[in-house]
């Protein structure tokens, strides 16, 4: 398949199931909720060393907050439920809690509950004011500026981690500029989350290492500086590539945000210098969705 | 299906024990059925076609009408379904119910609402003492539910309650939520004397300022986060409470009793 000039590899990205909850963060503007949210997603690029991975979902218009504030929603996916819980509750603890002005609510409505300021409100020190409001718990904890509102519990649902495309191109700033324009368009997609910084990743891993104490290392067959030196998947004119790895709700928000990613670098097409899309897969056997771009893009 | 009406045919001196007229108790029982069973009416008990004229069939959905003061215990431990009441209703109303919701068009008298777990009740007119309130030697008033009320309440409202919300838009007499251990009172009204009077946590919304006891102490005056949200939650009621307009987030805030826990609140509108 050649979309624009570019061509579409006929392989699969291969994705896990993971555990994710949603939080809604407000505060007195945009600026200050988008802080907090921030430093909530700050250092969960990856389960491999971070103990989740967490992005921002979307910007949150006032009438779709809670308490009518600015507002952004955060996503957080993790292995299991019990470390999504200690990830959440951490976070939530020294990112959201510490933050100026913020409120957290839930951001996703499951039978299955997690605590989000369930156990924050010790903070509180005996202070701590509980109120029932339309069948929800809330917890009022005093703090310095007034008071942190918070929901008790969270949702926490089932969902799929390590969605991803890899952008081939001709120099590093053409697969740059081409990754940021899919970025932009993927933010759009609602209930999906793109954890590496800015959204992209430059250093793609393979399972297993020379070295006994990882389990991971260089993806060195996308690595242009080893075509010589290696078995490559890359032709001699790609001199970069970048990767955009998903976390979604759904195999659907997946989809979704990786036709729009690959379609927006399509649109920038063999012009500047986008020569392939290709992903990153285990041969199938350890991941059970597969995300085959051929029939995504088609 | 039309709803179970009970149209009272004369009002007895004594007073009347309502407490069989609930759904659970009906459903499923011919009219004739229904008839036949009996209320205690002082040392008397009085067949239920006696006292009222029945129509209807869904007893989910219950009618009173030519209710009067004398009529207690009406929705006692209401475990679904809904009452409405015509006309004046007399003590214990809604006492302990568990779910679904009473609606009464005239005045209310003593303990309405004691002990209540869930649920939803309406009062248009007044209300006597000890709404949502524990009965005498209990420790545990109100757990949960709303309770509206349009018109006045009495002495004592929400004593030991522990849980839910009272919404009152006229004035509340003196003692208004003594003992409480939590749950929110809001009064749009005049609140009497010893407002909050012992209580250990909760919240008191007053849209007027109201004499305070000694034992509460200033903290101030704050914009608070949960105001918006609750006011929210009262957007779909059938009361002025559902007005945008007399929302507000900005309060004087007190704290007490501090005789008791002194983890309490009394919020003033600013």
């Amino acid at each position: 398949m050649i979309i624009n000039g570019v061509t579409i590899d006929a392989t699969f990205a291969e994705a896990f199931p993971m555990k994710a909850t949603r939080a809604i963060i407000t505060a007195h503007n945009e600026k200050w909720a988008m802080i907090a949210a921030q430093s909530m997603t700050g250092f969960a690029t990856s389960v491999i060393a971070c103990g989740c991975e967490a992005g921002i979902d979307r910007i949150l218009d006032p009438s779709e907050t809670p308490d009518g504030r600015p507002g952004v929603a955060v996503m957080i996916f993790a292995m299991g439920g019990k470390g999504l819980a200690k990830q959440l509750e951490t976070r939530a603890g020294q990112c959201v809690l510490t933050s100026p002005t913020s409120a957290l609510f839930a951001g996703i409505e499951s039978t299955i509950k997690i605590p989000l300021g369930k156990n924050l409100r010790y903070f509180g020190d005996g202070f701590q004011i509980a109120k029932v409001i339309a069948g929800k718990r809330y917890w009022r904890i005093p703090v310095m500026d007034g008071e942190f509102l918070t929901e008790a519990t969270t949702g926490q649902v089932d969902a799929i981690g390590g969605g991803n495309f890899l952008v081939l191109a001709q120099s590093q700033e053409q697969a740059l500029t081409a990754c940021e324009a899919a970025i932009e368009a993927m933010n759009k997609v609602p209930n999906v989350i793109m954890p590496f910084p800015g959204g992209v990743v430059r250093s793609g891993s393979k399972v297993g290492s020379k070295y006994a104490a990882l389990n991971a290392s260089t993806n060195d067959a996308f690595c242009p500086t080893l075509k010589g030196a290696t078995k490559t998947e890359l032709s001699p004119d790609i001199e970069s590539v970048m990767e955009i790895v998903i976390d979604g709700l759904s195999k659907e928000a997946i989809d979704k945000a990786m036709r729009a990613g690959i379609q927006a670098v399509c649109d920038l097409g063999a012009a500047k210098g986008i020569k392939r899309i290709s992903a990153g897969n285990y041969g199938g056997k350890l991941g059970p969705f597969h995300f085959h771009l051929q029939e995504i893009m088609a | 299906m039309s709803a179970l009406t009970f149209t009272l045919k004369t009002q007895p001196k004594q007073r009347v024990d309502m407490s069989p007229l609930v759904s659970a108790n009906l459903t499923g029982k011919t009219t004739d059925e229904i008839a036949a069973i009996t209320l205690q009416c002082g040392k008397q008990k009085i067949p239920v076609g006696g006292l009222f004229t029945i129509a209807g069939d869904d007893a989910q959905s219950i009618v009173i009408n030519n209710s009067y003061d004398k009529l207690d215990f009406i929705g006692k431990e209401l475990d679904g379904g809904s009452i409405t009441v015509n006309g004046d209703v007399g003590a214990y109303l809604g006492m302990g119910m568990k779910s679904g919701e009473i609606k009464v068009s005239g005045n209310v008298g003593l303990y309405a609402a004691c002990e209540m777990k869930k649920g939803t009740l309406e009062i248009s007119g007044n209300v006597g003492d000890f709404l949502g309130a524990a009965l005498p030697g209990n420790k545990m008033g109100m757990k949960g539910g709303t309770i509206l009320v349009k018109g006045n309440v009495g002495e004592r409202a929400g004593d030991h309650m522990r849980r839910g919300t009272i919404l009152i838009e006229g004035n509340v007499g003196d003692y208004c939520g003594s003992r409480m251990t939590a749950g929110t009172i809001a009064v749009m009204g005049n609140a009497g004397r010893n407002l909050g009077y012992a209580m250990r946590r909760g919240t008191l919304l007053l849209w007027n300022k109201s004499q305070l006891p000694a034992s509460f102490n200033d903290c101030g005056t704050h914009t608070l986060g949960f105001l918006p949200l609750l006011f929210a939650s009262f957007k779909n009621s059938n009361s002025k409470f559902a007005d945008a307009s007399v929302a507000f987030n900005r309060v004087q805030r007190y704290a007490g009793d501090m005789s008791e826990m002194g983890r309490g609140e009394v919020l003033v509108r600013l």
